[in-house]
């Protein structure tokens, strides 16, 4: 379970999160949306420690982001994350890419390694890349490697970030299938979306941000058909 | 001395052979100085790229320094010091170390450039999947750094081969100096320097190709 407990979180005078409060239960799939600037970017790189908070906790199964103690690279191994630009290593194979951190994080032989890589690739639909370096594939195919690159690692928990959004629109439905194809296969997810269909469709809960608080939310056709809030219903408006 | 009373000799193939051995310390001096100033310079540049506001200043001004004071004046400078502080050094050592310097403020540039070419959002990623602030030195940042500032670094290589010339400005038996020698011995200058820039040209040519070789590969 993923907790956030009144999470305060700043860039110099600039407050971004202010007093968000959520849990995410496992195998849960939880939608956040929102406008740019609302926060919820940076609520996803707080969860994984990417960025330090200022005040509230957050917590990832029992155990502390926020703690100086926590072996932070020790949590991240199960949090997977995928970015809005898929940040494919350039200068390794698809396979590589998959392969490098299972062999220099958790220790495994280069084949055990490549084993799981192609697997991974395998499942995300590109295992006909696996020797392909990213700058010879499209932008979805960059994607669904990162989704493989985090998957390697056998994560508990997946975090996207606006994974869709710096994508061509004809390359957008291959990236939502694949999120949609581990959500059926119960992966816990934090989906960061303008994609109002994908957080219709497949995410149980729907929360929306605005202006550094959580000002919705609910289960996702709830939230999403009648909205309360007037932000909300604001937001709706435009993004349909 | 020939009947004439000509008291120079003719140019000789001994004398070819004699500018064969300079060229190997020549070899010998940039090899040393450019192995021992990029691992420094590298260092020199990750304290630019990542240390704090403190490191930076310090790490810049002396750069400065070694950037502004031209190399022959730095030459002579410190085998001056040296000998004027009661160690005096072989030439071979003392062009060495001023030279590793020198080449150490170029590649420290060149480094930091390279760590600042990787997209943060890369490591960003790279540190999402649990590794550490070493493995992504190590697997992310140097060799898609060393991708994108290979060219300058051997720019910087070819060109610490040329300015070890200068190193014959203390005493040191490279190319130049055993030029000079021959110039004064045959008055034959034309030629000699027509052989020294081939000998020069012989050196760096294939540096520059092997360099193009290399960056050829990486585009795949």
């Amino acid at each position: 379970m993923i907790e956030l407990k009144n999470i305060h979180k700043s860039f110099g005078d600039l407050k971004v999160l202010k007093g968000i409060d959520l849990k995410v239960k496992n195998k849960e799939v939880l939608s956040v949306i929102g406008a740019s600037g609302s926060g919820k970017s940076t609520m996803l790189y707080c969860i994984n420690g990417l960025e330090p908070i200022q005040g509230g906790s957050i917590s990832v199964d029992g155990v502390v982001v926020n703690d100086k103690a926590t072996d932070l690279n020790k949590l991240r191994q199960k949090i997977g994350m995928v970015f809005q630009q898929w940040n494919s290593f350039p200068h390794l194979t698809a396979l590589e890419n998959v392969a490098l951190a299972p062999r220099v994080v958790k220790g495994l032989s280069k084949n055990e390694a490549k084993e799981i890589a192609a697997k991974q690739l395998a499942h995300v639909g590109i295992g006909d890349k696996l020797d392909v370096y990213p700058s010879a594939l499209s932008g979805g195919q960059q994607q669904r490697l990162a989704i493989a690159r985090a998957l390697a690692m056998e994560p508990k928990y997946m975090l996207f970030d606006e994974a869709t959004s710096a994508l061509d629109p004809e390359l957008v439905g291959e990236v939502l299938d694949t999120m949609r194809m581990l959500a059926s296969e119960g992966m816990t997810m934090i989906v960061v979306t303008h994609e109002m269909g994908f957080a219709r469709d497949v995410s149980d809960r729907v929360a929306f941000f605005h202006e550094g608080r959580v000002e919705e939310i609910g289960p996702a056709k709830t939230v999403l058909s009648s909205p309360k809030s007037e932000h909300l219903q604001k937001f709706l408006a435009k993004v349909h | 001395m020939d009947p004439a009373g000509n008291a120079f000799t003719d140019l000789r193939w001994v004398d070819l052979l004699f500018l064969g051995e300079a060229a190997i310390r020549t070899i010998q001096i940039s090899a040393v100085s450019i192995f021992v100033g990029t691992v420094i310079g590298v260092i020199l540049g990750w304290m630019l790229a990542s240390g704090n506001i403190f490191v930076r200043l310090l790490v810049n001004s002396l750069l400065d320094v070694f950037r502004s004071v031209p190399l022959i004046i730095q030459l002579i400078l410190f085998d001056s010091f040296v000998s004027i502080a009661g160690f005096p050094m072989p030439a071979f050592w003392s062009g060495t170390i001023v030279l590793s310097v020198y080449t150490a403020a170029l590649v420290a540039m060149v480094a930091r450039a390279g760590i600042e070419a990787v997209d943060p959002n890369l490591r960003r990623a790279a540190r999402s999947l649990g590794m550490g602030y070493w493995q992504d030195m190590r697997y992310i940042v140097w060799p898609v750094g060393i991708r994108a500032v290979f060219p300058s670094w051997i720019g910087v290589s070819l060109s610490v081969l040329k300015d070890s010339a200068l190193v014959s400005a203390i005493g040191y038996l490279e190319l130049l100096r055993a030029s000079q020698i021959l110039n004064t011995k045959t008055q034959e200058s034309f030629k000699i320097m027509l052989l020294v820039g081939l000998f020069y040209f012989l050196m760096s040519y294939p540096i520059s190709k092997a360099g193009d070789y290399i960056e050829k590969k990486w585009q795949q």
